[in-house]
């Protein structure tokens, strides 16, 4: 009797626990759904613009919802190409963006071997000048920035594109918390066996790290790619500016054509959104780091 | 022997340190000193100008203008920073129930728009709001009883309708920090409360709040520095329009330094802009540096 009414009393709990399980299942399902659909209303607008960029002018402006064009053409992104300064622009942002990225990850990482591996005096500031570097908000040393680069003729050069970008304290700290890591029987060993400090950091320190130096490299990339402000304020030639300070200030002079300017926005933005396609684990990676979550 | 390694090593420290001690000394230290000088002068922008004490903060103080800049950042913050900590919580929530190769499209919905230059988001946000042919005037016309609206012409709805837009492209470096967070999170935690019966909201508010809070904290830090900064795209959105009734802190510096060639009062604005994000960023220093001692 008592065991039967204890069997009957597991069951009523069991078959309780498997309604709760049920219902869960729906709270989850129905989560799941609406993620879902916000992940479409999420792509929308970029699938939006893509489509309106291969439809033919005309259709662009015709009256109501059409989700799939009815005509294809290439038509906005041949004018783009050949029609603009796209060309020009691409080979600039390309140009500063390889050059911001190579200064950055060189002098980052000597600089963080240097400050986590070599004794010298003024080490300890230095690091904290980093520190402070990072807290600074760039955008507030415009100004002064234009003094500058105007005071060496440099207004409308490409050089004065890159300079103040090239101010990244984040990447130092990451390569000095990376090779902090790194075991320093390596480096005594590498000692030994005579190698100089460059050969350790070139041989053994980077090539440990090679994960977090492409990481770095193609978020540093991505991110002098798609600075705005300072090009912005550097360049005013049309023939010196940047692919995405140049869509946004150079007009047709023939009013507003809708795939045509879609087609060059998507111009600007394929280089990046096709890196960050194929390197998606390194720049997620490489975000975590930059805000200071080690992933 | 170990007289002429510290040699060796100084000499190295010197010359891995040396690209960054010039370039920090002269884009960052520099401008930085000077940025305080030129903010107690009358100087323009490009030239000379005498002392003039505390007269320009004075100016600030009593300009209007600046006064409705600070107001107009700080509505631009309360509107986009909460929204998309929020907002991307629940989504990193939702993403991590997935799986598999929906998990990483779904996510690539969320994340993509996050990697775009901003002339991207001005230029595909610019064409689904347009005033006569923009696709989201489908949703604007049933509302207003058929009218299409210039949302970024009309004075209440432009702050909004670039704070829903930053939100939309930004949100995915919130989501990442937060999906990473809910990964720290042990699942054995979940499966001890589910058997215990506890429910999802139990879970939520008992669990997973309470341990992605530093991350809350974090996340929202982040994005109070960063659009404490916002110029881009209320510059874009608002050129042609009311541009000073909905200037940023960042457009007032860049109006008084480049159209009003006001350099001293365009200092003494970035160093109040300066001051008040040195402010915020010790603070998420020390919110790293707690972290980091958790570990």
């Amino acid at each position: 009797m008592t065991v039967a009414s204890n069997t009957a009393s597991s069951d009523v709990v069991s078959a309780r626990r498997y309604r709760r399980v049920k219902t869960l299942d729906i709270v989850g399902r129905i989560a799941t759904i609406v993620t879902v659909i916000a992940a479409i209303f999420w792509a929308f607008p970029l699938y939006w613009g893509i489509i309106t960029s291969l439809k033919p002018e005309p259709d662009v402006v015709k009256a109501g919802f059409e989700i799939w064009p009815e005509h294809f053409t290439f038509d906005a992104y041949t004018y783009a190409l050949f029609g603009t300064n796209i060309g020009i622009w691409y080979i600039n942002s390309l140009i500063t963006s390889l050059a911001t990225t190579v200064i950055v990850v060189l002098m980052a990482a000597g600089a963080g071997y240097a400050i986590s591996q070599l004794e010298f005096p003024g080490r300890r500031i230095l690091w904290w000048m980093i520190l402070a570097c990072f807290m600074v908000p760039i955008q507030a040393l415009i100004v002064n920035h234009f003094i500058l680069f105007s005071q060496f003729h440099l207004i409308n050069t490409l050089t004065a594109v890159v300079g103040p970008q090239l101010l990244a304290p984040v990447t130092v700290i990451i390569y000095k918390q990376f090779f902090d890591s790194v075991p320093k029987e390596l480096r005594e060993a590498s000692v030994v066996d005579g190698a100089s400090h460059f050969q350790t950091l070139f041989r053994i320190y980077l090539p440990m790290n090679w994960g977090i130096t492409t990481a770095l490299a193609i978020i540093t990339f991505i991110g002098a790619w798609n600075n705005f402000l300072w090009p912005f304020l550097a360049v005013t030639e049309e023939n010196k500016m940047n692919i995405t300070v140049g869509i946004t200030q150079v007009f047709d002079a023939f009013g507003v054509k809708y795939a045509r300017t879609l087609a060059t926005a998507i111009l600007a933005g394929l280089p990046v959104a096709v890196l960050y396609l194929i390197f998606q684990r390194r720049v997620t990676q490489a975000i975590m780091l930059s805000a200071g979550i080690k992933g | 022997m170990i007289l002429r390694n510290r040699r060796n090593e100084y000499i190295t420290a010197a010359v891995l340190m040396a690209p960054f001690i010039i370039i920090y000394g002269l884009l960052f230290l520099y401008p930085t000193v000077k940025m305080v000088q030129l903010s107690f002068t009358d100087a323009p922008l490009i030239g000379d100008g005498n002392f003039v004490g505390f007269d320009n903060f004075v100016r600030l103080w009593k300009d209007r203008l600046f006064a409705s800049s600070i107001w107009n950042t700080l509505y631009f913050v309360v509107l986009s920073v909460f929204p998309s900590t929020v907002l991307a919580l629940f989504i990193a929530m939702g993403v991590n129930r997935l799986k598999g190769w929906v998990q990483s499209i779904v996510l690539a919905c969320f994340f993509l728009p996050y990697i775009l230059p901003v002339s991207v988001v001005y230029n595909i946000w610019g064409w689904i709001l347009d005033k006569d042919f923009g696709v989201a005037q489908y949703v604007i016309a049933p509302l207003t009883g058929g009218q299409h609206i210039n949302v970024f012409r009309t004075l209440p709805l432009f702050m909004p309708a670039a704070a829903f837009l930053t939100v939309w492209w930004l949100i995915g470096f919130n989501m990442l920090l937060f999906i990473a967070g809910l990964r720290n999170i042990s699942t054995e935690i979940y499966e001890a409360a589910s058997l215990d019966g506890a429910g999802r909201w139990t879970q939520f508010s008992q669990i997973t709040w309470p341990l992605i809070w530093p991350v809350t904290v974090l996340v929202l830090t982040i994005q109070l520095i960063l659009q404490l900064k916002i110029f881009d795209q209320v510059y874009l959105f608002s050129r042609g329009g009311r541009v000073d009734a909905t200037a940023t802190m960042v457009q007032y510096i860049y109006k008084q330094a480049f159209t009003a060639n006001h350099g001293g009062l365009a200092a003494a604005a970035s160093l109040v802009l300066f001051l008040v994000i040195v402010i915020f960023s010790v603070l998420q220093f020390q919110i790293l540096r707690v972290r980091g001692a958790d570990r």
